[in-house]
């Protein structure tokens, strides 16, 4: 029996979601003890209750501005989150020699990576949540002012459809998908900053190169058109758009959180082609890295 | 020979072909995807030359990057400001930034009009610096012309909603004084599920000082008068008692409005 549980305790498994999420834990920890982490959030969700009082200056539709800055400054933050925070990791990790000491033991390079990653995932999210509820607390209170004023304004007659069409601005449930959108684009940039990671011998050259990459990858989608409706002249620029079109991601299908911003409802199966193709990104750009980290002498 | 075993440079061309093959299979549905969103009215904003003169070099990279609805977002900050200082032509200049940058947003296109049809029009019009009326009128003509061009664009962009058809409505009936396209657009507007329970009757009002269409909008009229109680405003109700009269409605046909005006204006 001893002999039994002691060869079950030794039996090496080739994945262990075990190990994984251990990885992950500790990715977790070690990102939000920095302070950037910190700095980012804060500025982040400062950003977002400003908006509270920028709406005030302007005439125009307040919940519009309101929601813009919101998603935006979400969008800017989590992308800023994804690229310092994953090109930092392996450096990080190379420099304590704390990756020598995981991957000494029976731990596959797979596991490693995809613990990383996922340990970036769950930040982002925590980031997201946060941003996101501060996002809805500044819209629940603009929401307040604004049916207060309708209701003082309006006739008694039109009362009601005007108060629910400012509901219908303030807070509805096609934010939700914007959110989503906006946490997968973060995640689509952290895998893509991974993928550099792995062959780069610094972090400021991961975080130049996955900025152009992000800076490219809106413009992917003009490229990508130009050569596939063959409107290119000459075999360079040809190749050129080809080599854009082909490396780098979509990311302008994600720009699709400025029209939900401004009430544009999104079909749930655009929603669910487009979350589709950031999660083919992610376990695209995650096997390249995975075979670029392979291959990297340590 | 396995992965492990192949040397450096081969490894590294296999991720690289693993890149490359990943990059051709994703094509497709990209291209298709894309197609589909542009079908529902996404992504349709443009990003040209003319914008990147507007918004400045800074201004044009965060719009490249994902951050267009910001960036419309401070320049229309910026077109509050020059209407504060009565700048039309550079009202102008941002409003046509603005409305490139988020063509799916219905209130710049509706303020933009209004300012160019409503502010600038009247500022042209009340001119002090300009002693010729006819000038001043030209000018004002203009202006709302240029209104007139930033509704019939933003409608373009979205066709699926009612406002827009609503203004171009007030547009033409309150400063073009064009009746008939006026009930046009109105029943346009109408014809949209989210446009306001007024709109239709706004048309109707539109369409009877529309020459030539006076049974059609006493028909309209009548419809609506028999809708609901709520419609019954006194306008509809002097109208159907004047087109009752000028189009010789038979007795047995016509009602009679007496009561319903002793009820006053519908709450």
């Amino acid at each position: 029996m001893t002999t039994q549980v002691s060869a079950r305790a030794t039996k090496h498994r080739t994945f262990s979601f075990g190990r994984v999420s251990a990885i992950a834990s500790n990715t977790i920890l070690e990102l939000i003890r920095l302070k950037v982490f910190y700095i980012l959030v804060l500025f982040a969700l400062a950003v977002i209750a400003s908006s509270l009082f920028q709406a005030k200056i302007t005439f125009q539709d307040q919940f519009q501005i309101l929601k813009d800055v919101s998603l935006g400054a979400m969008s800017i933050f989590t992308w800023l989150l994804a690229t310092l925070s994953t090109a930092m990791l392996l450096p990080k990790d190379i420099e304590d020699r704390t990756l020598y000491t995981i991957l000494a033991k029976p731990v596959p390079r797979f596991e490693y990576l995809l613990g990383k990653l996922l340990g970036v995932m769950v930040m982002l999210l925590l980031a997201i949540v946060l941003m996101s509820a501060m996002m809805v607390v500044v819209l629940y209170l603009r929401e307040t002012v604004v049916a207060a004023d309708e209701v003082a304004q309006t006739p008694p007659e039109f009362r009601a459809q005007r108060l629910a069409e400012v509901r219908a601005s303030a807070f509805n449930p096609n934010l939700i998908p914007g959110v989503l959108v906006v946490y997968i684009k973060a995640v689509v940039i952290a895998t893509v900053t991974l993928l550099i990671s792995t062959f780069s011998s610094s972090w400021i050259f991961t975080i130049f190169i996955s900025t152009a990459v992000t800076l490219i990858g809106h413009l992917q989608a003009t490229a990508r058109e130009v050569w596939m409706d063959q409107q290119v002249h000459g075999f360079f620029t040809g190749l050129f758009t080809a080599a854009i079109a082909i490396l780098f991601p979509d990311l302008q299908v994600f720009s699709l959180v400025d029209d939900i911003a401004v009430g544009t409802a999104v079909p749930l199966i655009l929603f669910v082609k487009a979350f589709g193709l950031g999660t083919t990104y992610i376990v695209m750009y995650f096997v390249v890295a995975y075979f670029s980290f392979a291959s990297r002498e340590l | 020979m396995s992965f492990s075993e192949a040397s450096p440079l081969r490894r590294y061309l296999l991720c690289c072909g693993l890149l490359v093959a990943f990059g051709v299979a994703k094509l497709p549905f990209e291209h298709a995807l894309t197609r589909d969103l542009h079908a529902a009215h996404f992504l349709q904003y443009q990003l040209n030359l003319d914008v990147r003169a507007q918004v400045g070099q800074m201004g044009f990279v965060a719009a490249l990057s994902g951050y267009r609805a910001v960036v419309a977002d401070y320049l229309w900050i910026k077109n509050y400001e020059a209407w504060t200082r009565t700048e039309w032509g550079r009202m102008k200049f941002l409003m046509d930034a603005v409305t490139m940058l988020q063509p799916r947003a219905m209130t710049f296109w509706d303020d933009a009009a209004w300012h160019m049809a409503w502010n600038a029009g009247v500022a042209a019009r009340e001119n002090p610096h300009e002693p010729s009326e006819l000038l001043r009128m030209k000018a004002e003509r203009e202006y709302i012309e240029t209104g007139e061009r930033y509704l019939l664009e933003g409608i373009k962009h979205n066709p699926d909603r009612a406002r827009l058809y609503e203004r171009l409505g007030d547009l033409y009936a309150r400063k073009m004084f064009d009746h008939c396209r006026a009930a046009e657009a109105y029943a346009q507007a109408a014809a949209h599920p989210d446009a306001m329970p007024y709109v239709k009757r706004e048309g109707a009002f539109e369409l009877a000082k529309c020459p030539g269409h006076e049974r059609e909008a006493y028909d309209l009229l009548m419809r609506l008068y028999r809708l609901s109680e709520r419609e019954r405003v006194p306008t509809l109700l002097r109208l159907i008692e004047r087109f009752q009269t000028e189009l010789n409605i038979p007795a047995e046909e016509r009602v009679d409005i007496t009561e319903d005006l002793k009820k006053g204006t519908p709450q």
